[in-house]
């Protein structure tokens, strides 16, 4: 088994808190999640124990099918944890009916994903302009703050560009301006630079680092990658569906 | 609506060529269905405007047609005379007493012999039918040997050209004008004196007596009266009534036939509908999974399908529609097998039809998209995600 690379400075602040603080953001205590494949049950996550405070920029690492994945997914609400309590900002989102826990994603996560996952049939525009079709939000206002947005992540001027007319980079800036646009207090973003190149992946990492400290936003972020993971504030690794320590990154 | 319209009608726009193929599948059902419809709209058109409202065909009772019919001159006469029966400027009673006799014509450009109506009338005859109009030539002049042609005998058959004789009954009979009947069913007949052709077919009875009532709502007395006396053998209708039920038969057969094909190839056209909006759900699973994963609710991502569906019918509906009104310009005939009689009439698209067309256009999109839609609505959104 190879040793995390990163594990020098181990300073775990999972439990016990050192000083009372304000309430986490996410708060997990002995998460379990299991999938079923066929007859077999497949554990995935055990005993997941962790708090995620505002303001943290985090990074989850661990190789392949740790369950990294699966963590982000139950923190974001698409997934359900088979035991265990999971809250965020307060909330037990596993008491949420399907129909909450879908508006409770509209208004407290956004989403960034490998593959940018844009609907390749809208513009950059409409792309980010989609989540604010679940708000009330009247036409001149989403106007207003899609342009907004898409000028804070440069491509002011590629509103009307289709995705396929946009390189990686410029996508994943489209998708990092709509999983913003609805002011979320929560980002999850799953391995957001797997598919970049070096400089794109730099740019997207630097924006998201603006995102959590000109913005605020509490940042989850899945990686493969250690150069990646430095832009976070700490680092989880898992291993085998287990939180096996945390860590400060040498800073970025 | 949450999920925008754009996404839904750019999705069909993307995948034009099977949007295309399959909104053609639609269209040709559409079409045969709108095309039966209109048949059967343009035959009641047809046959409606035959009649006129206040006028009363008296035939004999348990015939269904005139041709079947017999009528004496003593009955006729009991008829013509009876009070409700209106009476014309000449201070005489607006009736017409009618033969109507088949005989067999070349159809033009065909060796194929055709029945045609040749209807003996009274002078009052026309004025009781004012939508026949005379269109070329002259009335036909009474005690003469002149007959004049409806304006479907004379597009459609030899020999009906003004100046023409046609032989019949051993007699010469020459064509002296063409008239115009509205599109009605008198368009695919001839017309001569009553007396000349009872005389030529030798025959000793009317088929019909045509009167005009003087007042419309006398009708029912009219009838009760006619249904008392004991010299009289015959059954009065209402003019419209009467020609309406002569084509029920044509009616019912334009539309089962039809309805039949329709529902027949439907169902290959909603099979059509459902594969391509499988496919199109199939090509979008990671699309599915993140719009859930925004916030798109299960029913969102349903109504986006129905709506594509429908919209994938709604394009099929234009289509089918559009190649049907083209059928409008066409004109149609066949054997009226209730009075073995050639027919023509028009393809008639009525905004009726329009609407119900569409409609059953985009019933078929609907639940061709049913089973897809509501495969998408239940993926799970970690596995739809997790296709990408
Ligand atoms: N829906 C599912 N059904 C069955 N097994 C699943 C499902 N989702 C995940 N798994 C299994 O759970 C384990 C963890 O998956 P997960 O996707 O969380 O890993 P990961 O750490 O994100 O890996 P990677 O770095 O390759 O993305 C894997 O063994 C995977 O095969
Ligand atoms: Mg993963």
């Amino acid at each position: 088994m190879s040793a995390p690379r990163v594990e020098t400075r181990v300073e775990p602040r999972v439990e016990p808190r050192a000083e009372p603080r304000a309430e986490p953001l996410v708060e997990i205590h002995n998460l379990a999640k299991s999938y079923v494949r066929g007859e077999q049950i497949v554990p995935v996550l055990s005993d997941i124990t962790l708090d995620i405070q505002e303001g943290d920029f985090t990074a989850l690492m661990g190789p392949s099918g740790s369950g990294k994945t699966t963590l982000l997914n139950l923190v974001a609400g698409i997934d359900k944890p088979d035991c265990g309590t999971l809250r965020v900002g307060g909330l037990d989102i596993t008491t949420l009916t399907e129909s909450q826990l879908a508006d409770w994603r509209a208004s407290n996560v956004g989403f960034i994903f490998q593959f940018y996952n844009l609907m390749p049939v809208l513009t950059a525009y409409e792309n980010v302009e989609l989540p604010l079709m679940l708000t009330g939000l009247g036409r001149s206002e989403r106007r207003e703050r899609v342009e907004m947005t898409l000028s804070v992540v440069g491509l002011a001027d590629r509103m009307k560009h289709y995705p396929n007319e946009l390189s990686g980079g410029q996508q994943q800036r489209v998708a990092i301006a709509r999983a913003v646009i609805t002011d979320p207090r929560l980002i999850v973003a799953d391995e957001p630079t797997g598919d970049l190149d070096r400089s794109s992946a730099a740019d997207i990492l630097a924006m998201m680092q603006r995102l959590n400290t000109e913005l605020g936003k509490t940042i989850i972020m899945v990686t493969h990658d250690g150069q990646s993971a430095r832009a976070a504030k700490a680092i989880i690794h898992l291993e085998k569906g287990e939180i096996i320590g945390n860590v400060e990154p040498a800073s970025a | 609506m949450a999920i925008p319209l754009s996404y839904i009608a750019r999705n069909l726009w993307t995948r034009r060529l099977t949007t295309a193929l399959t909104a053609g599948g639609l269209a040709l059902v559409v079409f045969v269905f709108a095309t039966v419809l209109m048949l059967d709209a343009g035959l009641k058109q047809t046959m409606v405007t035959t009649g006129e409202y206040d006028n009363v065909v008296a035939i004999r009772k348990g015939a269904d047609t005139e041709i079947q019919s017999g009528i004496t001159r003593v009955q006729a006469a009991v008829i013509e005379s009876h009070p409700s029966v209106a009476l014309g400027t000449d201070a005489r009673r607006l009736a017409s007493k009618e033969t109507v006799v088949l005989i067999s014509l070349r159809k033009l450009g065909t060796a194929k012999p055709s029945n045609v109506v040749i209807r003996g009338i009274s002078p009052h005859g026309l004025e009781l039918r004012p939508q026949v109009k005379i269109a070329g030539g002259r009335r036909f002049a009474s005690g003469s040997s002149e007959i004049i042609v409806g304006s479907s005998i004379a597009k459609g058959f030899e020999g009906t050209r003004i100046g023409s004789t046609l032989r019949f009954a051993q007699r010469d009979w020459t064509v002296v004008g063409i008239f115009d009947a509205g599109r009605s069913g008198f368009d695919s007949e001839i017309w001569g004196d009553a007396d000349q052709l009872m005389q030529a077919f030798r025959r000793i009875v009317y088929s019909s007596v045509i009167v005009r009532l003087a007042d419309g709502s006398d009708f029912e007395r009219f009838r009760a009266d006619v249904d008392a006396d004991p010299r009289l053998t015959n059954e009065l209708k209402r003019e419209q009534i009467f020609y309406g039920d002569q084509s029920r038969a044509l009616s019912t057969f334009i539309n089962i036939l039809g309805l039949t094909l329709t529902a027949v190839f439907s169902i290959g056209a909603t099979i059509g509908a459902m594969i391509t909006m499988y496919a199109s759900v199939a090509n979008r699973v990671a699309e599915i999974g993140t719009l859930r994963a925004l916030g798109f609710r299960r029913g969102n991502v349903l109504a986006a399908f129905l709506i594509e569906s429908l919209l994938l019918g709604l394009v099929g509906g234009v289509i089918g529609l559009a190649l049907a009104s083209l059928m409008q310009f066409a004109s149609f005939s066949t054997t009226n097998f209730q009075t073995f009689a050639e027919l023509a009439f028009r393809f008639t698209l009525t905004p009726g039809i329009a609407a119900a067309t569409l409609a059953f256009s985009m019933a078929m999109g609907l639940l061709g998209g049913f089973l897809p839609a509501a495969g998408a609505a239940r993926m799970n959104i970690v596995d739809s995600l997790r296709a990408a």
